[in-house]
C-alpha cells in the first residue's frame, strides 16, 4: 500500500514536470507550423489585410490614449526626480529612451493583449467548439494556416508600427507635461531627446516588438485553438478560461520576453 | 459482388475509460446510400468521425479503395479529402461569415474557379436547396432548418463523391425532413454520390438506403439491405426498428410501410382461409425528379401530402393506405375485386381538385403527375409480386394529371 502511494506521488510529481515541457514543445510546434504557413503559398494576402485592420488600425486610437498618458506620467515623475539634482534639461532624454526601449514596445503588446488577444482566443476557441474548425478540416482546409498564420502575419506588421505610433505619442505626452506645465524649455526638451536616442535603441524596440507580436498571437491563438483539449470546463466556460489564460499567460510571457531580451541587447 | 469503397477493419476508439467503437467492421460500396443506425450514445457520430479522418482509430484500419487512410501519402490524402463531404450535425456554418461566403468557401479556398464560376455554383445550388433571398444574412439570424440548408449546401458545392451525413433531419418539421431525405435520394441518383447517413428516422430511411448497419455496444451487430434489417429475426435490432417507427408516416399521416405490409398479410390471410377478395391501388409519382428541379424539394413535399391528405379523405374507411417508399403509395382495398377497385379509383379521381393538390401558388412549368395501377391479390402472392404487377398496369391504365 505505501509502495503504492509512493509511486503515485512519484507519477504525479513526474506528470508535474513533464507536462510544462509538454505544453512548450506543443506551442513552439503550433507557432513554427503557422509561422512556415504564412509564407505558404498561394499567400493569403487579403486575410492578413483584414487582420492587420483588425488588429492595427482599430488599436490606434487605445494605443494612442495610452501612449499619451504614459508620456504624461514618465514627464511628471521624471522632471520632480531630475529637478532634485537640477537636471531637468534631460527630460527629453528620459522620457525618449524609456519609451523606446522599453515601455512602448511592452505597453504596446501588453494593450493589444487586451483589445485583439483576447478577441483572437475566444473568436477561435468558439469555432473550435462549434466544430467549425472541424468543419475546416473536412473541406480540408489547414485550420492553422487559415486561422492562425494570417493572424501572425497581421501582428509583424501591425506590432512595431503601433509601437512607434506611442513612442512618439508619448514622447509629445513628455513634451506636454515637461515643457507646456512644468516649463522646461521645449528646445532643450527635443534637443535631449534626438541626442540622446540612437539607432541602436530604435532597432532594439523593434526587435522586441516583434518578439511580442509572435509570443501574443501564437499564445492567444493556441489557447483558443485547443480550448477542447483542457481539463477544466467544456463549451462556453472552456472558451472564458481559454481567454483568461490566453490574455495573462501573453502579458507574464512579454515581461519575462522583455527582460531576457533588454539584457541581451544591452 | 463489387469491392468496397471504404472499409473499416477492426476499428477501436476509446475516450478515457470507455470503449467507444469496439471492433467496428464495415463495407461502404459506390454509388449507394448506407445507413448507419443505432442506440443514441453508441458512437454513430464517432464513427462517421473516423471516416472522414477527424477523428484517427487507436487499432485498427480504414480502407479507401483498399488503401488503407494512414498509410496515404499526402498527395493522395488531399485526393481523397476532395473527394468527400460532411454534413455536420449542428451544421457548423462559420457563423461570422455571410451565407454566400459559407457556401463559397470550400471553392474559393480549394478550388482555383474563376469568381464567375463560383458565383454560378452557388447560385444553382442556393436555387436548388430553396435558399433564396438570405445571401447576406448570417447563420445566426437563420431557423435551425435553413441553417441545416445551408450547411447541406456547402457539402455539396464541391460535387463530392463521397457525402457523409451526421444526422441530418435533427429538428426539422416533417416537410423538410422528408425534403432532406428526397434530397438525398434524388442527389444520390443524380450524381451518384456515396451517401453514409447517420439517422435515427425509421422508416424513412429505408426508403432511400441501399445498405442498412445498426451499431450496438462499439459493433456492428447486423448489416444488410433494408428489406434484410426489417425482417431481421434478432430482437435487439427488432425492438430497437420497433420503438422508434410510428404507426403513422408524419408527412403523409398514413399507416408506415411495416404497419401496411402487416395489415396486406392480415387480408391475405383472410383471402386463404375465406376467400374474401382485396385488390390494390399503386400510385406512383411520375415526375418526382423533375418537379423536384422545378419547385424544390420541400414544396414537393407539401404537393405530397396534399395528395395524401385528399386521397386519405376520398377512400372508403376501411380502406389502407401507405407509403410505399419516398414517391409511392399503396392503397389495400379489403373486400374489393378489381372492378370495384377501379370505380372507387373513378369516385376519387372526380373528388380530386388540382388547387387542394398544387395549392394557390401558381407554378407555370409543374405537372403533378400521378400513375395508379390496379392488382387483385392472388393466394399466396408476395406483396411484391402483386404490386408489380400494378406497377406494369400502370402504363396503361390510368394517368392522373394536374397541372
Amino acid at each position: 500500500m505505501r509502495f503504492a502511494d509512493a509511486k503515485t506521488t512519484l507519477a504525479f510529481l513526474g506528470r508535474l514536470a513533464i507536462s510544462p515541457i509538454q505544453e512548450m514543445g506543443r506551442i513552439a510546434i503550433f507557432f513554427s507550423y503557422g509561422f512556415f504557413h504564412i509564407f505558404s503559398p498561394p499567400l493569403q494576402i487579403s486575410k492578413i489585410i483584414e487582420q492587420v485592420y483588425f488588429i492595427g488600425t482599430k488599436s490606434v486610437f487605445v494605443i494612442c490614449l495610452t501612449g499619451a498618458f504614459t508620456g504624461m506620467v514618465l514627464g511628471l515623475q521624471g522632471y520632480y526626480t531630475l529637478v532634485q539634482f537640477g537636471s531637468e534639461g534631460l527630460l527629453g532624454a528620459a522620457v525618449a529612451l524609456s519609451l523606446i526601449r522599453e515601455m512602448g514596445p511592452v505597453l504596446t503588446a501588453i494593450m493589444v493583449v487586451g483589445r485583439a488577444g483576447s478577441a483572437m482566443a475566444a473568436e477561435i476557441g468558439i469555432m473550435r467548439i462549434s466544430e467549425q474548425i472541424d468543419a475546416l478540416e473536412t473541406m480540408d482546409i489547414d485550420p492553422v494556416r487559415f486561422l492562425f498564420s494570417p493572424r501572425m502575419a497581421a501582428a509583424f506588421i501591425s506590432f512595431p508600427l503601433l509601437t512607434a505610433i506611442f513612442d512618439v505619442v508619448g514622447i509629445f505626452g513628455g513634451y506636454l507635461t515637461g515643457s507646456i506645465l512644468l516649463g522646461i524649455n521645449p528646445g532643450i526638451y527635443f534637443a535631449k531627446v534626438q541626442s540622446s536616442v540612437l539607432m541602436k535603441d530604435i532597432s532594439g524596440g523593434f526587435i522586441k516588438s516583434l518578439v511580442f507580436s509572435a509570443v501574443v498571437t501564437t499564445i492567444c491563438c493556441f489557447q483558443g485553438y485547443f480550448t477542447h483539449t483542457r481539463a477544466e470546463g467544456f463549451g462556453a466556460k472552456g472558451v472564458s478560461h481559454a481567454t483568461t489564460s490566453a490574455v495573462v499567460a501573453s502579458c507574464v510571457l512579454t515581461l519575462i520576453v522583455d527582460y531576457i531580451l533588454t539584457s541581451f541587447l544591452l | 459482388m463489387n469491392k468496397p469503397l471504404i472499409e473499416l477493419e477492426n476499428v477501436f476508439k476509446k475516450f478515457g475509460q470507455k470503449q467507444i467503437l469496439d471492433g467496428v467492421n464495415l463495407s461502404i460500396y459506390r454509388g449507394e446510400v448506407t445507413t448507419i443506425i443505432g442506440k443514441s450514445g453508441v458512437g454513430k457520430s464517432v464513427l462517421l468521425k473516423h471516416i472522414i479522418g477527424l477523428l484517427k482509430p487507436d487499432s485498427g484500419r480504414i480502407l479507401f479503395k483498399g488503401q488503407p487512410l494512414s498509410e496515404m501519402k499526402k498527395s493522395a490524402r488531399q485526393v481523397f479529402k476532395s473527394k468527400i463531404s460532411y454534413l455536420f450535425q449542428g451544421s457548423a456554418l462559420f457563423d461570422s461569415l455571410s451565407v454566400v461566403d459559407n457556401i463559397a468557401l470550400p471553392l474559393r479556398e480549394k478550388q482555383s474557379l474563376p469568381a464567375a464560376e463560383i458565383k454560378k455554383r452557388i447560385r444553382n445550388i442556393m436555387q436548388q436547396l430553396d435558399l433564396s433571398d438570405i445571401d447576406d444574412k448570417y447563420p445566426s439570424q437563420l431557423s435551425g432548418g435553413m441553417q441545416k440548408r445551408v450547411a447541406l449546401a456547402r457539402a455539396l458545392v464541391t460535387d463530392p463523391e463521397i457525402v457523409l451525413f451526421d444526422e441530418p433531419t435533427t429538428g426539422l418539421d416533417p416537410i423538410r425532413k422528408n425534403a432532406v431525405h428526397s434530397m438525398i435520394a434524388d442527389y444520390q441518383k443524380r450524381f451518384g454520390f456515396t451517401g453514409v447517413v447517420v439517422s435515427h428516422e425509421i422508416p424513412d430511411i429505408f426508403y432511400f438506403s441501399q445498405r442498412v448497419a445498426m451499431l450496438e455496444e462499439g459493433r456492428v451487430i447486423i448489416e444488410g439491405t433494408p428489406k434484410e434489417i426489417q425482417q431481421a429475426t434478432d430482437p435487439e435490432v427488432q425492438q430497437f426498428i420497433r420503438g422508434l417507427e410510428s404507426h403513422r408516416d408524419d408527412l403523409t399521416d398514413m399507416h408506415t410501410q411495416l404497419q401496411g405490409e402487416k395489415r396486406f398479410l392480415e387480408e391475405m390471410a383472410r383471402l386463404q382461409r375465406h376467400q374474401v377478395v382485396f385488390s390494390i391501388i399503386l400510385f406512383s409519382i411520375k415526375n418526382m425528379e423533375e418537379i423536384n428541379e422545378a419547385i424544390g424539394h420541400a414544396e414537393v413535399q407539401t404537393v405530397l401530402k396534399n395528395f395524401s391528405v385528399q386521397t386519405l379523405n376520398n377512400l372508403r374507411i376501411t380502406d389502407i393506405c401507405f407509403r410505399y417508399g419516398l414517391d409511392k403509395i399503396l392503397a389495400v382495398l379489403p373486400n374489393t375485386d378489381i372492378d370495384q377497385a377501379r370505380m372507387v379509383f373513378d369516385k376519387l379521381t372526380k373528388e380530386l381538385k388540382a388547387e387542394d393538390i398544387i395549392g394557390v401558388r401558381p407554378y407555370p412549368e409543374f405537372c403533378f403527375s400521378v400513375d395508379a395501377g390496379f392488382a387483385e391479390a392472388q393466394q399466396d402472392s408476395q406483396i411484391e409480386h402483386i404490386v408489380a404487377i400494378a406497377e406494369s398496369a400502370q402504363n396503361e391504365l390510368f394517368e392522373f394529371k394536374v397541372c
